[in-house]
């Protein structure tokens, strides 16, 4: 692992205000609500920074706009945008963000994390290694990997 | 230490320097708070005690103190819990302000402190500055005047530090959030202006502020003036007033430098009083001319005067009032003052943009307004005016909501004012002109204001004082009877809105109060018996209401019977019994009823049930009335009340429940309830005991369900034999059964032991099915009846555990005066528990069982968590059946939905949480299908938290069923409800996660 930090000081923004639902009062038992950017943006916005102790969201690492989703095709697209550009914790970041909607998401889910264009020095690559099914089960293969994904994951479980 | 110093002053006196040196040595470097709480108290008391030594050695005292200031934790919370920093710096505070020895030292270092950055250390440094100066001493303190004043002006002014406020209601726009910082800052100028009252010219010499309120001017509207300017307006204002505030002579000069120049910048003079009548004309004021500053500044100073004038006003009565600089300066303007308040609430521009000055106009007169009796800078004619346009706004115009508002704000201040100051002068023209304008308001019709709003402002004009309470009760009154006239003699259907809307008014607002109040009764009292009046009139005339079944109709209906109850239920004893005598007065008078009360005996009542049952849809409207009004009377009855003809009343109301009339059933629930045990005295047919009355409901209900058996009534109350037998008319049975339950649920509630016999026949009806079919009645059964009507009944049974279970909102509640026996849901529970399992173990047939576990879910579900875990251990195999055979029914949701969540209740509490292990994996199995039950979100939802909490079981017991939890629940991860899917990710983590690993994937 690299030693120190690879952002020490990284700006912290504002949490955004929790939108909250309008719920209508005359509840449709039946209606179907689908799934949308604001509840995907709601499952991954708590997951801890690997070096840091703030959320992703607070370092507009996501953001509900870098969100696509397509319920009916069952496909989901997060954009992430690292803090800088020479980031090694882009992967983590990236496996977090998977693992997390991997296990929040139906298994008819196909999750797509991609970095954001132009934010990292080695974007294509670490894009494939994201979206790489061998090498994320490899990954998760490794006990300490797991362990720190696992770390950032638990402030999510709300 | 502590103690010596307080028990043995003298001896300790004599010490003298000695023992100052000592403490000074034991205190330097201390740290531990609570070692310091004591040196701080030591300190206090050894400074009252001898002055004499600690004069020597004041600086080096101070010296180590000084270094405490402010208190400041530097170690993580949680060391020293025990002591907080509020009492440490509340202790060091008395130490510091313990001896004016101290002052040289004192004062100074906190108007360092005062420069300092930290917000907490200024709002610190101005506590103690403010508790100083009171113990200090004015002498002491005007060496630092010059001083004080610029660190004030600093913070407050030059600096302010007031958020604007974001709350909607800040209209005005001139609510400022205060930092805490402002407020110890006001608090300590107020303290050092009372102390010291040169402070005052140093204000008034201020060239910072002088020179402030010129600039003033240049701003013409409220919208011109920018943000800091308005802060700074915000400070000043703050800073005079608290000036003026402080007392008579304060107040003299801060309006002899100031207020001619504000008027000025008003471009207000002295009225003249031959200008009284072109009043009105506004064209002599034009808006633009009112300049916001001076206006707001203006407002402020005649606040502070009339909160002055308020405290002068409790100590002292007689006062050189009127001599004073300031009021008289007051007075005249006072004139030109109110006609420019007036303008601009008459400015006709937008609501939105013109707030600002709506929010000035109106507080400015309601300050005017509420200057107390004979100091009232503003003569009487001016004070109606006053009024007379608070009120015209509220009668005009309710689009502009702000204005309608505060108006109605303002002159409900003005009359809780006069009501505190007994003036009986202005209390007059208030009644005179404020009262009866929005009492006539309640009942003009083509009023364009909703009715809504009229009866807010007549209520919350009405709650200032009891009179003209009773004003408005009165016209609401009137109003009523104008509009019950109007349903029922033309049928007018508007006039059932705007009833019920009165009628809602009556039992929401105006009853509450008087009962809050106390005192007379008389409204209650005559609301009740004017509507026993108007009905009874209605009978006379033979007007029967029109369309009886439409909705508004019945929600006319409904709105009179609450009013009624809650009018009844706050009566005294002795009222209700007037207001009995007259309601059964109008009742047996009606023709229909009239016939029938003297004839007794269940033959008569089956009679008139036959008739009724079949004519009942087309029975007028007015015997509905009529029996729904008395029913309500009888529910909100005391105990003690006496009735009279009580044989009659139930009689009646037997009769009318049989024709399926729901509040005839609350009426004698609530009379079983609270009739008395044994009747004292002569036994005469008007009174009657509880015994009889029961015997009487059960031969009647025997009697009119039975057609041919005679054979069965032993007379021991009720005779389940002759009820089964009873076949030919369902609908009556379902009345039956429904009444049953409402007389079960009053004697339950007062712990009576017939209850018992009630709960055998609808078990009775319960399991009517398989006892019929060994039986030789079901022949009986079988001809007249098809299968679904039993089943119907059945259930209607099962829900009947439901009525005595649950609390009811419409009768037997302490509201109502109902005798309820503590605990008496536990009682019933543990009585009933094992029955019903006894016979669910017996029944044969499944539709049997399902409607016992029907009636035990409803029992269930409404008993008390705490006597369910104690038979946790047994109820949960019944429990999870009860689930799994209600979850056939759609309809069942509800109760399902209530099963579960007293199974969630269980498994939340640690003794639940071991009868649940015993029986995890089937909890768990039914869990898992209600996950995906289609028909309510809330049910797969609980049940999907129930799994949560199973999921904390021991590891042993859970881990087995981990697989199949987690495949069930990714299905519920694609629930059409996104509550759910959030649940269900919550869920699979905390399965996940009971394994050492985590999930693999």
């Amino acid at each position: 692992m690299v030693s120190g930090l690879i952002n020490a000081n990284p700006v912290v923004y504002e949490k955004k205000e929790r939108r909250s639902r309008s719920t209508p009062t005359h509840v449709d038992e039946y209606a179907v609500e689908l799934i949308d950017q604001l509840e995907i943006f709601d499952h991954i916005r708590d997951i801890k920074d690997p070096e840091h102790p703030y959320s992703l969201e607070e370092l507009k690492v996501i953001s509900e706009d870098a969100i696509e989703v397509d319920d009916k095709r069952s496909y989901v697209r997060v954009t992430f945008t690292p803090t800088v550009e020479h980031c090694s914790m882009a992967t983590v970041i990236g496996l977090c963000l998977r693992v997390k909607l991997m296990r929040s998401l139906p298994p008819r889910y196909k999750v797509d994390i991609r970095v954001a264009p132009g934010t990292h020095a080695t974007e294509a690559a670490v894009n494939k290694q994201l979206n790489d099914k061998e090498r994320v089960a490899a990954a998760l293969e490794n006990p300490n990997l797991v362990d720190m994904v696992d770390e950032c994951l638990a402030p999510s479980y709300g | 230490m502590e103690c010596l110093l307080d028990r043995y002053a003298g001896a300790m006196a004599d010490l003298g320097d000695n023992l100052v040196y000592g403490i000074c040595e034991a205190i330097d470097g201390e740290k531990d708070p609570q070692c310091l709480l004591l040196v701080f108290h030591i300190v206090e008391s050894l400074a009252q005690l001898s002055p004499g030594p600690l004069a020597n050695f004041a600086e080096d005292l101070f010296e180590i103190l000084g270094c405490y200031f402010p208190i400041h934790f530097t170690h993580p919370k949680g060391e020293d819990d025990d002591v907080k920093r509020e009492e440490l710096a509340r202790a060091l505070m008395l130490a510091f302000a313990s001896t004016p020895l101290f002052e040289p030292f004192s004062i100074p270092l906190l108007l360092e402190k005062l420069s300092s950055s930290l917000p907490s250390a200024k709002v610190e440094s101005f506590k103690y500055l403010s508790y100083c100066t009171a113990k200090y001493g004015p002498e002491r303190m005007a060496k630092h005047a010059e001083a004080l004043w610029a660190s004030l002006k600093d913070t407050t002014y030059l600096s302010p530090q007031s958020m604007l406020s974001m709350e909607p209601e800040s209209m005005s726009r001139m609510n400022f959030q205060e930092s805490d910082v402002m407020t110890e800052a006001f608090v300590l100028l107020q303290e050092v202006i009372r102390q010291y009252g040169e402070f005052i010219s140093l204000i008034i010499g201020d060239n910072d502020i002088n020179a402030f309120l010129i600039s003033l001017n240049q701003y013409k509207g409220f919208d011109d003036i920018p943000l800091q300017v308005k802060q700074k307006l915000h400070a000043v204002g703050h800073i005079l007033s608290a000036c003026a505030k402080a007392s008579a002579a304060m107040c003299n000069k801060v309006f002899e430098s100031f207020f001619p120049f504000l008027m000025d910048g008003l471009g207000l003079s002295v009225a003249q009083p031959s200008q009284n009548n072109s009043y009105l004309d506004e064209e002599c004021f034009s808006l633009a001319k009112f300049k916001f500053g001076p206006l707001y500044l203006c407002i402020e100073l005649i606040a502070a005067c009339k909160s002055l004038t308020l405290s002068l006003y409790n100590c002292t009565s007689i006062h050189d009032f009127p001599h004073q600089r300031w009021c008289s300066l007051l007075s005249s303007f006072s004139e030109s003052l109110v006609k420019a308040f007036v303008s601009m609430l008459r400015s006709n521009v937008a609501d939105n943009e013109q707030s600002a000055y709506v929010y000035c106009g109106v507080k400015g007169l309601q300050i005017l307004a509420t200057f107390p009796g004979s100091f009232t800078p503003v003569s009487k004619s001016v004070n109606d005016n006053i009024f007379l346009e608070l009120v015209s706004i509220i009668t005009s115009d309710s689009n502009k909501t702000f204005e309608w508002t505060s108006a109605l704000k303002a002159l409900v201040e003005i009359g809780f004012s006069i009501d505190k100051c007994l003036d009986s002068e202005k209390a007059a023209s208030f009644e005179s002109t404020v009262v009866e304008k929005i009492v006539s308001l309640i009942s003009s019709l083509d009023s364009a204001i909703p009715l809504s709003l009229r009866l807010q402002a007549a209520f919350e004009i009405g709650a200032t004082r009891k009179d003209f309470m009773l004003r408005v009760v009165r016209g609401l009154d009137e109003s009523i009877d104008t509009n019950f006239s109007a349903v029922f003699d033309h049928g007018n259907h508007k006039s059932d809105e705007l009833t019920i809307k009165l009628l809602d008014t009556y039992s929401q607002k105006v009853l509450p109060w008087f009962l809050e109040i106390g005192g007379s009764e008389e409204v209650q009292l005559n609301f009740a018996l004017r509507i026993w009046d108007k009905i009874e009139n209605f009978r006379a005339l033979n007007l029967s209401p029109p369309e009886f079944t439409s909705i508004s109709y019945q929600d006319l209906l409904g709105a009179t019977m609450t009013a009624m109850k809650k009018a009844v239920a706050s009566c005294s004893e002795e009222s209700q019994e007037i207001i009995i005598n007259k309601a059964s007065g109008v009742l047996f008078s009606s023709t229909v009823f009239g016939s029938m009360g003297f004839k007794s005996g269940s033959s008569i009542l089956k009679e008139e049930g036959l008739q009724q049952t079949q004519n009942y849809g087309n029975s007028s409207g007015r015997d509905e009335w009529l029996t729904s009004l008395f029913a309500s009377v009888v529910v909100a009855l005391r105990p003690q009340t006496g009735i009279s003809n009580r044989k009659m009343i139930l009689q009646l109301f037997i009769t009318s429940l049989l024709n399926g009339h729901v509040p005839s059933a609350h009426a004698l629930g609530s009379l079983v309830n609270k009739l008395p045990l044994e009747t004292k005295g002569i036994k005469s047919s008007r009174s009657l005991s509880l015994n009889e009355a029961l015997d009487m409901i059960f031969h009647s209900f025997v009697g009119t369900c039975r057609d041919d058996s005679t054979s069965g009534n032993d007379g021991s109350g009720v005779n389940i034999n002759s009820l089964r037998l009873n076949t030919s008319r369902i609908q009556l049975e379902f009345n039956t059964v429904i009444g049953l339950a409402w007389i079960g649920k009053g004697l339950l509630m007062r712990g009576h032991e017939k209850v018992k016999d009630i709960t055998m026949t609808l078990l009775s009806f319960l399991t009517l099915d398989c006892e019929a079919g060994v039986s030789k009645q079901f022949q009986n059964l079988a001809e007249v009846l098809d299968e679904e009507g039993v089943h119907q009944l059945m259930k209607c049974a099962g829900d009947a555990f439901h009525i005595i279970m649950s609390d009811s909102g419409e009768c037997l509640n302490r509201m109502y005066h109902a005798t309820v026996r503590p605990l008496y849901k536990q009682r019933f529970f543990s009585t009933i528990m094992p029955i019903l399992l006894s016979l669910v173990v017996k029944s044969e047939s499944s539709f049997v069982r399902s409607m016992l576990y029907r009636a035990f879910a409803h029992v269930v579900s409404d008993t008390p968590l705490t006597a369910i875990l104690g038979e946790a251990k047994k109820l949960f195999p019944i429990l999870l059946e009860c689930l799994s055979t209600l979850s056939k029914d759609v309809s069942d949701k509800g109760i399902i939905y209530s099963v579960l969540l007293v199974i969630s209740g269980i498994l939340l509490d640690k003794n639940g949480q071991e009868a649940a292990v015993e029986n995890a994996s089937s909890i768990v199995n039914q869990l898992i299908e209600l996950t995906a039950y289609p028909h309510m979100m809330a049910v797969r939802e609980t049940a999907i938290q129930c799994l949560v909490a199973v999921s904390e079981l021991p590891h042993a017991r859970v881990y087995p069923l981990r697989t199949k939890v987690l495949r069930t629940i990714s299905k519920a991860l694609d629930d059409p409800k996104r509550i759910v899917r959030q649940e269900a990710v919550r869920c699979r983590q905390a399965w996940a996660s009971i394994a050492s690993r985590s999930i693999h994937f």
